[in-house]
């Protein structure tokens, strides 16, 4: 049994607004196991990107961690001094951002700007070691190595996505973390960038946080997923089960709304209403205006909220699973 | 028989690229070659390809926002009831061709002005017309936002467009683009902007309308599960031209081309249990292969109304 790479625990952190604090993360836990690959699914604002943030410490300036831990190896991250976060970060976690169009700086080479991490982390490597380091990362990401002397905006997206995924894995992580790697591309190039981040993830036995809207490249990507709503984790277990027997209501308008090319032609279900204000305190089930069938008790704003095993290793909001 | 909005033949699209500061010499990119197809009243046609490979270049040339560069294009004319090509347009006739066309475009974020009201947005296309006074221009607004589902109307006329969510936005796109009652509408990427979440509500929307108002759509994406959603035919695209068209079903159970089969294998399947092989193709064999067997030929039937382009009959079958 492979052991808990990275473990987050009761994390809470918040936006310190004119109009309120705004609780983007409420009590997230999840763990993720060396090799192993892990979904985070969701709708826009609900929070994906700040679990994301708040791994690296990288979060806006007005954004703080109130509650709860995150321990990478055994070593805990939450209050660590800026310094000692520079080692971690990188090192121990690194990011593959959300828009590889702007992840680049537009006026330095882009084998440069890997360099300069590489750099940072490891002052002894000769010059020489460190062009073979980038050569090496380039190859296993199906890249020319004449790339390293190309600015930004000589490559394609595909291309730019690809270094941005080199980049990444330039100083050897055990925890990458992929935040919408493919939105901005067309489905030919996301399903090679899909297919060179699984062959990496494997090859170099990496940890993985997947992070998407789309529930499809969650299925192809992930053994284990959770689904947030509104900051919270409401479902949570491996990626088969979640599929084959979803327990929330959300999970379920997710699954039921996502289009696909096989099988029977469905009708699909939207999901109306938009999601609730993050502002403030909030009483009982965060879904309940949008839930398509909820319970008395859970409109009545009572029902009891957190999450409950429902089977093994799959874990479900209590109200809408109570709920049916 | 089945009469038709629009109808495509052979449209070209072709842009002269100068080779450098100094260099006189020219070459030409051939963004769009040789389309045809038509669209029948109420039924919509998918566009799909990927990036770059001429699909918004036609819709803009349909639109005649950037003009053609040969071939015919045909719109069906109200008031005479017949075919009617776009070339012969001039002045108020012109006016009224484009009241029938329009387009909706794929940022919500980028496609509304941020100094303008909802309002504003809404009742610029009854101005420049000059249709009805100004409460039926204020009327007709308020009616059309309750169509797309943005009720209250007052609530929604004064805001700006910066105070409204994504799928809001899109949803005031698609109202400005219906207050002309138009019979034709070309969509380009309307959703790819969208959450999966509002996805589903704005094609819902685009597909109630399309049968209450009889609109025809052309709809353009490169994700054909979207396409298998909101069309009765689908038009694949590969550098600037045409491959296969059939019906939509048609298409995904018995795709011919190697490039359909590779684009239907690429779309990821909401499914864990699925296990999905991705047709390998090399895209620079395709491209010398069209290059060679040209394109001047006509599209094959091999029945069920299911055509698919010369070049790769030769080269499979």
């Amino acid at each position: 049994m492979s052991k808990d790479v990275l473990v987050v625990k009761d994390l809470n952190m918040h936006y310190e607004t004119l109009a309120g604090n705004v609780s983007a993360v409420k009590n997230v836990s999840f763990s993720v196991k060396e090799g192993e690959s892990f979904g985070l699914v969701g709708e826009s604002g609900c929070g994906k990107t700040s679990v994301a943030m708040s791994l690296l410490q990288l979060q806006a300036d007005n954004a703080k961690i109130s509650s709860g831990s995150i321990s990478l190896d055994g070593i805990e991250m939450v209050g660590m001094s800026e310094s000692e976060l520079r080692k971690v970060r990188w090192d121990g976690i690194s990011i593959v951002f959300q828009g590889a169009m702007n992840a680049w700086n537009p006026v330095v080479k882009v084998g440069e700007q890997i360099r300069e991490a590489i750099r940072e982390h490891y002052p002894n490597n000769t010059k020489n070691e460190n062009t073979e380091k980038i050569e090496s990362l380039f190859k296993m990401v199906d890249l020319d190595s004449s790339i390293m002397d190309r600015f930004p905006h000589e490559l394609s997206g595909g291309m730019k996505q690809r270094a941005v995924i080199a980049l990444a894995l330039s100083c050897d992580p055990k925890v990458v973390i992929a935040d919408e790697p493919t939105t901005a591309l067309d489905v030919v190039i996301q399903d090679q960038i899909l297919k060179e981040i699984k062959k990496v993830q494997e090859l170099l036995g990496l940890s993985l946080i997947y992070i998407s809207h789309d529930i499809a490249v969650i299925a192809e990507m992930t053994d284990q997923m959770a689904v947030m709503y509104a900051g919270s984790i409401v479902e949570i277990g491996p990626t088969d089960q979640v599929f084959s027997n979803p327990k929330h209501a959300y999970t379920r308008l997710l699954l039921e709304s996502t289009p696909s090319v096989v099988g029977e032609k469905k009708k699909l279900r939207s999901l109306e209403g938009e999601p609730p204000s993050l502002i403030g305190e909030e009483n009982g089930c965060s879904f309940s205006p949008r839930c398509p069938d909820p319970s008395d008790k859970c409109k009545s704003g009572n029902s009891e909220m957190g999450l409950i095993e429902v089977a093994d290793g799959h874990f479900a909001d209590k109200c809408c699973v109570e709920c049916g | 028989m089945k009469k038709n909005v629009i109808e495509v033949k052979n449209l070209e699209k072709y842009f002269e690229v100068s080779g450098g500061f100094f260099s006189r010499k020219k070459t030409t990119v051939k963004a769009v070659d040789d389309i045809t197809f038509e669209i029948p009243f109420g039924e919509s046609l998918g566009l799909v390809g990927q990036s770059g490979c001429g699909k918004t270049t036609t819709a803009r040339a349909l639109c005649l926002l950037d003009p053609k560069t040969g071939g015919e294009v045909n719109f069906f004319n109200n008031e005479t009831s017949s075919m009617q090509s776009i070339d012969e347009l001039e002045g108020e006739e012109l006016k009224k061709f484009r009241r029938n066309i329009q387009m909706i475009f794929q940022d919500p974020y980028e496609s509304l002005n941020p100094r303008w009201t909802i309002k504003d947005i809404i009742l610029e296309p009854l101005n420049i017309h000059n249709i009805g006074d100004l409460d039926e221009r204020e009327e007709a607004v308020s009616e059309i936002l309750q169509t797309v589902g943005l009720t209250p109307p007052e609530n929604y006329m004064p805001r700006y467009p910066h105070e409204l969510s994504g799928g809001q936005r899109q949803r005031v796109s698609i109202a400005r683009t219906l207050i002309m009652k138009p019979k034709f509408v070309v969509c380009d990427e309307p959703t790819s902007m969208l959450d999966v979440s509002i996805r589903i509500s704005i094609m819902d929307l685009m597909l109630n309308l399309a049968k209450d108002l009889e609109v025809s759509y052309l709809y353009i994406t490169h994700d054909l599960a979207v396409a298998r959603y909101m069309c009765n035919r689908i038009a694949v695209m590969f550098n600037g031209k045409i491959v296969e068209i059939a019906e939509t079903e048609e298409l995904l159970n018995n795709p011919v081309h190697p490039y359909t089969k590779r684009l239907i294998s690429s779309i990821p399947v909401p499914d864990p249990s699925y296990d999905r092989k991705v047709y390998d193709i090399n895209f620079e064999e395709l491209d010398s292969l069209i290059e060679k067997y040209g394109s001047d030929k006509p599209m094959i039937d091999i029945g069920n109304e299911h055509y698919i382009a010369t070049h790769d009959v030769k080269g499979i079958i």
